[in-house]
């Protein structure tokens, strides 16, 4: 069985935790903008942590769900609803068969991820689900999901009668906690790049002290910022490196890119910090106009700060499989 | 006798690090470049999660979190490795590279751009498409797109600047010229190079075992096909 699109949203794709190996080729990772969301939603199933998810935006697609299944939705707060009751985020629930999954508002955050209990039936492409529109492949049919698509669901039919007891939803009765793993006040922690000495004191001192707004011109390949321009001493062009998911490549004009998800493989401009890992959650939930500061920290800290965040994951997992296991006993439930 | 390799590592964010073996678009530096490129992945190194070759650094991606379960640092740890490896890397091997001939048709209505190029330079088209199937070019690295190959040099006499306007839809197979560069488009795309020509090739093709036509480190050439040509390998492919 399967859920179907009923009204398309605004970029709403299949995504993974991204495809790598293949950067050699200009075949960048893609994958979820919002990993930890994307993971919550996850483990709240009961699934593999990489398993493909729907990643969407406001307005977001409008879903029939085919069967009964058990979903979770994480990140952005888009006031869900199942026919006419709100459901929260970062919870479990069981959703009747012919109900139909929309978003009425958006309260916080910009992206939200449905997952599914079994995950969806694709085909994997280069090893992983997620969607490369510019290379149409990977996801579904390799491009933003519209209306009329059906994707089918890979695990066997469960039934959810007895939960369901004739209601559309039943909203089951734990979380996931997630708020901890994003970063407070919109002050982001950056490493600095291999050009950061090209600013001038003047720059770098705005990099810190300034705040910086996420323009229009902002998507899943990079946030396009404003703000103060920021000057470089060092003039000379140079040739193009790889580059990776939170750069911050200078621009000529002063400001400044930051590469997301969907980056190109390699870039010309002066890298002079990148977002790390770990705050990289953070900056995928803010929306255009929204302002961001930056905080410097070393490699080691920053590596450090991404370990324990993958452990805190990894016990909120735990903390989450167990209500799910007794849930499933008690309802006799795979 | 092996030759020390001049290099320097650095980091890239919190999970990759740069290994830069020069600062200049240069054959030698970029083959450097593709024998460590080629001798990494030979080496099949634990946590490493891609491996990018660029014109004159190879930079690596690693797994953060596996490493920090058994190391105090994931990057130290990683520069370590690959320092080992590059110390007993022997780069005066004589080095294979592919040969791949392009077939490209320099018709005008492919060509968009020789017409402009022709009376900019006070060159015949004839003399441009000579200029480029005359010599072999390096692909120094792909990036931009998915089998996007930047290939180098060309003639100087047909070196162009990148158009300050750049289109809004490149063809995909449509041959360029950016400075001392060409390449082809992969995948129909915005772009700004001065455009001379089309491949029937696919560069790109997702349901390919192998997606991508071209790699870092091939040696490419160009023949020139008539437009019946064109569209003959085009509808065979």
């Amino acid at each position: 069985m399967s859920i179907q699109i009923i009204k398309q949203g605004m970029a709403d794709s299949i995504q993974d935790n991204g495809r790598y190996g293949y950067q050699h080729l200009g075949i960048n990772p893609n994958g979820v903008m919002d990993p930890i969301a994307a993971t919550a939603a996850n483990l709240l199933v009961g699934n593999d942590l990489n398993d493909a998810v729907l990643e969407m935006h406001f307005p977001a697609s409008v879903i029939l769900f085919k069967q009964q299944s058990l979903i979770a939705i994480c990140g952005a707060d888009l006031l869900a609803m199942i026919n006419d009751v709100f459901v929260p985020v970062n919870t479990p629930i069981i959703i009747e068969k012919n109900c139909v999954l929309h978003f009425k508002k958006p309260l916080s955050g910009a992206r939200t991820y449905l997952a599914v209990k079994g995950g969806f039936d694709l085909q994997p492409w280069l090893g992983s689900y997620s969607t490369n529109t510019k290379a149409v492949a990977g996801g579904f049919e390799g491009r933003n999901l519209k209306k009329h698509d059906e994707i089918r669901f890979r695990a066997a039919v469960q039934k959810y009668d007895a939960v369901l007891n004739g209601k559309d939803c039943e909203i089951l009765q734990w979380k996931a906690s997630v708020k901890n793993f994003y970063a407070a006040g919109n002050i982001l922690r950056i490493t600095t790049g291999s050009e950061y000495d090209w600013l001038n004191e003047d720059a770098k001192k705005l990099l810190l002290s300034s705040s910086f707004t996420i323009s229009n011109q902002s998507d899943r390949m990079g946030y396009r910022m404003k703000g103060d321009n920021l000057a470089i001493e060092n003039k000379q062009q140079l040739i193009s490196t790889a580059v990776t998911k939170g750069t911050l490549q200078l621009l000529p004009d002063g400001q400044f890119i930051i590469l997301m998800a969907d980056h190109q493989t390699t870039g010309g401009y002066p890298k002079i910090a990148h977002v790390i890992s770990a705050d990289i959650p953070t900056l995928a939930q803010l929306n255009a106009g929204e302002k961001i500061q930056f905080n410097i920290i070393g490699q080691q800290e920053a590596e450090g700060i991404l370990f324990d965040q993958q452990q805190q994951l990894q016990q909120l997992q735990n903390a989450c499989s167990f209500p799910l296991l007794k849930f499933k006993q008690q309802y006799a439930i795979n | 006798m092996k030759s020390p390799l001049p290099y320097h590592i650095l980091p890239l964010g919190d999970h990759a690090l740069t290994i830069e073996l020069g600062n200049s678009i240069d054959a030698s530096v970029n083959q450097n470049c593709i024998a460590v490129f080629h001798q990494l992945k030979q080496a099949g190194l634990a946590f490493v999660k891609d491996i990018i070759p660029a014109y004159a650094s190879v930079t690596v991606v690693y797994d953060v979190t596996a490493i920090r379960k058994e190391k105090p640092s994931a990057y130290l740890f990683m520069k370590e490795k690959l320092e080992i490896l590059l110390a007993g890397m022997d780069l005066d091997q004589p080095v294979s590279h592919r040969k791949i001939e392009i077939p490209v048709c320099y018709d005008l209505s492919l060509g968009i751009d020789l017409q402009e190029m022709s009376q900019e330079k006070n060159m015949s088209i004839e003399e441009i498409i000579q200029m480029h199937t005359n010599k072999s070019y390096r692909v120094f690295m792909i990036g931009f797109l998915p089998g996007f190959a930047y290939m180098g040099s060309v003639d100087e006499k047909i070196i162009t600047a990148r158009r300050i306007q750049p289109r809004t839809n490149v063809a995909a197979g449509s041959v360029g010229i950016a400075g001392e560069q060409t390449g082809i488009y992969p995948l129909d795309s915005p772009g700004g190079w001065n455009i001379i020509g089309q491949t029937p090739l696919k560069l790109f093709d997702a349901k390919r075992e192998n997606p991508v036509l071209l790699e870092a480190g091939d040696m490419v050439s160009f023949t020139a096909i008539d437009i019946n040509e064109f569209h003959i390998i085009k509808g065979s492919i």
